[in-house]
């Protein structure tokens, strides 16, 4: 790991950071309409890259892109590379349920299985061979990373139904937590949240930085200004700028940013 | 000076119709009502007199001796017997190839030509009348698979006639599972296979439960083309390759024969009251998740 | 370990071969009518098989032509009391039931759909075919019966598929109608049904199968007698009954013919299945 210097201003020199995820001429399809074109773009790890802009700029579909849901799309083309550590993994032959167990997902409505909250978090983990005796383990330690642990230690066992939706919401952020990935995405995890809600889940994000590489899609921008190291600003499927948090909301370098953070559209 | 008031257009009166709107509706509402309460007393009238005639005939001994003399005597218990076997050994094979047939309709494929073949196909066979399948089952598997008037033939021909029922419901279960469920799935890394025997069938249980009950109704109730394949022998299968009458198909025999109509009406309440017990708890099960759902 | 993409494969082309399975067996069945009944077309030639009311099977004879009327007859029968029977159920069950009544009326329908067409049967013979013959005459093993018998068959079909297509025409084109003053009847005369005409198209077509092939009904109240019916108190045979009634006995033949009937029925129904599904999918 050779520490880089970073050459963006008001962020100092980030010692140790590297790419996870890069990104390369990313260009993204529906059918004839064109959702992602020509985005070039780095993930470091143990950060949050924010992603903002208005409505239908491609937010969500570059995000599920970086987990390969986009598979799921009927009519769905892709130019371009994506590189996990490394690796394109569009490649054919490449383990796509590896990736996902890697590059873990929240959406942005909660959706509980519709089982116990041990069962919604025991799920998959179980799957994947591990079980058994190190089960509640795996279950207690995810549920404290998302803060949930001491609202349902004691309920392991109704249904996940039942719970809040901000608790559901930590629910399933623990969900992903327990198949251990590197990167999370969050695809506008706090929207319909109360603010307290989306303050504990704002909070839990500052915590799981140190140990994961967070992507983060929001259609709040003063959420992104909160919570986020790196911002990029899509529009209308375009990448139009990228850099570290404080300069593109008070020096953004294209008058298109500029227009967005101070408000005149959106 | 006439001229200008001939000019001058009158207004005329409206145009005298028989009945005004009002006045129409209150007939049609009465032709329509009187409509339907004649449908409904037939469905009563059908259901009473089964009931009124066929009811003084169930006895136990009734429901559990075997038919006796050529239905003269006797009860209907080897009559129940086939039928069980039968609806069994149909709902065996129908119930994978149906579900399975679901899933891949669902879960597996874009709409695209396959899938409106199979689909096609289904309905199609959704409307063959059951004596052609009676022909079907008799040539094939009492013909030329050697099976012979048996149970095994009925249960074979009865799940072809079954499967587009079980299809049909089994899809429209597995389509209300919603898809975000699946998302989840597949995002924590979970491939197809277990998400769909783990979470969506799981949550389709109850709809395609319910069109495994109704298909047991069917069964039941199917005349031609049990006759034509598990044949009319009176005694108590033993193995699936024994001959035996159905309830329905003996119930035809006490009928066309005029053996013995009292039997007869005892055979008919049964068959009736069996019937409207399945399709019951099959409605009963699909309106209990309905009412959990909402 | 369950998540092999390779099983994936495997699997999803086993349950492609399962998915083929109901066309496998359309096709089977297809293919078995076919392969029995075709010898005896081309013996007898198929317009001779169709036009011909001569059938005497065991002489070589085989004109279909009377059951044939015999089925249109009983069908066209069938339509005249269910249609206009179940349509108003329908309306009333759409339109003018309140949620209570609708409560108990679809399950009534639903319960109408379940009965056995033996159970009809019966009661047709003992109750139906007396009544005609002594208030009308003949021998009450007759057209009518079977009409009759069939009608009240087809009602649950046109009933439910009817019922479906009144509740598919938008909220927006009755409040429209309401709003520029007509009555609820109006409404519906002039603007619902029309607007679900090719639903009610559509009960009507897979009613029309389905009394087509109806066979045990009709076989207990028809009177099964082999000519063309010149009233409707003439007892008549239809092709269903016909294959019914002669196929524990016949061989060679004969028994080629009965199948090569079953074929005419067969080719009627799949006409009648894929113009309702046209029907449907044109909705």
């Amino acid at each position: 790991m050779r520490p880089r210097l970073s050459q963006e201003a008001g962020n100092g020199i980030d010692a140790g950071t590297f790419t996870r995820i890069e990104v390369r001429d990313l260009s993204f399809h529906y059918g004839p309409e064109t959702a992602l074109a020509h985005i070039n773009l780095k993930v470091r790890r143990n950060q949050i890259l924010g992603i903002m802009g208005p409505a239908r700029s491609g937010k969500t579909s570059f995000l599920r892109i970086l987990n390969r849901l986009s598979d799921l799309a009927a009519n769905a083309r892709l130019e371009g590379q994506v590189l996990l550590d490394g690796q394109d993994i569009f490649a054919p032959g490449f383990d796509v349920n590896a990736l996902r167990r890697k590059v873990g997902i929240v959406f942005d409505k909660p959706v509980p299985l519709p089982k116990s909250i041990y069962e919604n978090l025991a799920f998959a983990p179980r799957m994947q061979g591990g079980g058994g005796a190190t089960m509640p383990e795996v279950v207690e330690r995810a549920l404290r990373r998302a803060h949930l642990w001491d609202e349902v230690k004691d309920r392991l066992g109704s249904p996940a139904l039942a719970l809040s939706g901000g608790q559901q919401q930590r629910l399933c952020l623990a969900r992903t937590l327990a198949m251990e990935p590197e990167v999370i995405l969050l695809d506008e995890p706090t929207s319909g949240l109360d603010p307290i809600s989306t303050a504990k889940i704002e909070d839990t994000l500052a915590d799981l930085k140190q140990s994961y590489t967070i992507v983060l899609v929001s259609n709040s921008d003063k959420q992104i200004a909160r919570v986020s190291d790196r911002v990029a600003f899509f529009l209308m499927g375009e990448l139009v700028e990228e850099g570290p948090t404080r300069q593109v909301f008070t020096v953004p370098r294209d008058p298109r940013t500029e227009a967005f953070v101070s408000g005149s559209f959106g | 000076m006439s001229a200008p008031s001939a000019i001058v257009a009158r207004p005329q009166p409206p145009p005298r119709r028989l009945l005004g709107p009002a006045d129409a509706q209150r007939l049609a509402k009465a032709v329509l009502w009187g409509l339907t309460s004649l449908a409904l007393a037939i469905l009563v009238f059908i259901i009473g007199y089964i009931a009124w005639k066929g009811l003084p005939q169930i006895t136990a001994a009734f429901l559990s001796e075997p038919v006796r003399d050529m239905g003269r005597a006797g009860g209907i218990f080897s009559t129940v017997v086939s039928t069980a076997l039968v609806t069994a050994i149909a709902l065996a094979i129908a119930t994978p190839l149906g579900v399975g047939t679901a899933i891949y309709l669902t879960e597996y494929t874009r709409e695209g030509w396959l899938v409106s073949v199979v689909r096609f196909g289904a309905e199609c066979l959704a409307g063959v009348p059951s004596i052609i399948l009676g022909l079907f089952g008799f040539v094939l598997f009492v013909l030329k698979l050697g099976f012979g008037w048996s149970v095994l033939s009925g249960g074979l021909t009865l799940a072809v006639m079954v499967m587009p029922t079980i299809i049909r419901t089994s899809e429209e279960a597995i389509k209300t599972v919603p898809h975000e469920l699946r998302e989840v799935c597949y995002s924590l890394g979970v491939p197809k296979w277990p998400t769909i025997t783990r979470v969506v069938l799981p949550a389709a249980l109850p709809g395609i439960v319910t069109g495994i009950v109704l298909s047991v109704g069917r069964s039941v109730g199917e005349t031609a083309v049990v006759l034509f394949t598990a044949g009319a022998a009176v005694g108590t299968p033993h193995s699936p390759f024994d001959s035996g009458r159905t309830l329905a198909v003996h119930f035809y025999i006490l009928a066309r024969e005029g053996i013995s109509m009292p039997n007869a009406y005892g055979t008919a309440f049964v068959l009736v009251a069996a019937i409207l017990l399945i399709n019951t708890a099959a409605y009963a099960i699909m309106y209990g998740v309905m009412r959990k759902n909402a | 370990m369950e998540a092999s993409m390779e099983r994936q494969w495997w699997i999803e082309r086993a349950l492609m071969l399962v998915a083929l399975s109901a066309v496998g067996s359309l096709a089977l069945i297809t293919l078995f009518i076919f392969s029995e009944g075709l010898p005896v077309l081309a013996k007898a030639g198929l317009s001779n098989f169709l036009l011909s009311s001569h059938w005497a099977p065991t002489k070589g004879h085989f004109g279909i032509f009377a059951m044939i009327v015999s089925s249109v007859l009983a069908t066209l029968g069938a339509l005249a009391i269910g249609v206009p029977l179940g349509l108003a159920c329908a309306v009333v069950l759409a339109e003018f039931a309140t949620p209570t009544m609708r409560l108990i009326l679809k399950p009534a329908v639903e319960l109408l759909a379940g009965i056995p067409s033996v159970v009809y049967g019966f009661l047709g013979v003992v109750l139906l075919v007396p009544l005609i013959r002594d208030w009308l005459g003949g021998p009450g093993l007759s057209l009518l019966a079977v009409a009759l018998i069939l009608g009240v068959m087809i009602l649950p079909t046109i009933i439910s598929i009817s019922i479906d297509a009144l509740r598919a025409v938008p909220r927006t084109y009755r409040e429209a109608s309401l709003a520029v003053g007509a009555t609820q009847w109006q409404t519906i005369w002039r603007v619902v049904l029309p607007a679900a005409r090719s639903g009610v198209v559509t009960a009507i077509i897979l009613a029309m199968g389905r009394a087509i092939g109806e066979t045990m009904a009709v076989i207990m109240v028809a009177g099964n007698a082999l000519r063309l019916p010149h009233s409707p108190l003439d007892s008549v045979r239809t092709l269903t009954s016909n294959i019914a009634l002669e196929l524990g006995y016949a061989s060679g033949d004969h028994r080629a013919a009965l199948f090569a009937t079953g074929l005419v029925l067969f080719a009627v129904i799949l006409v009648l299945n894929a113009a309702a599904s046209l029907l449907r999918r044109q909705r």
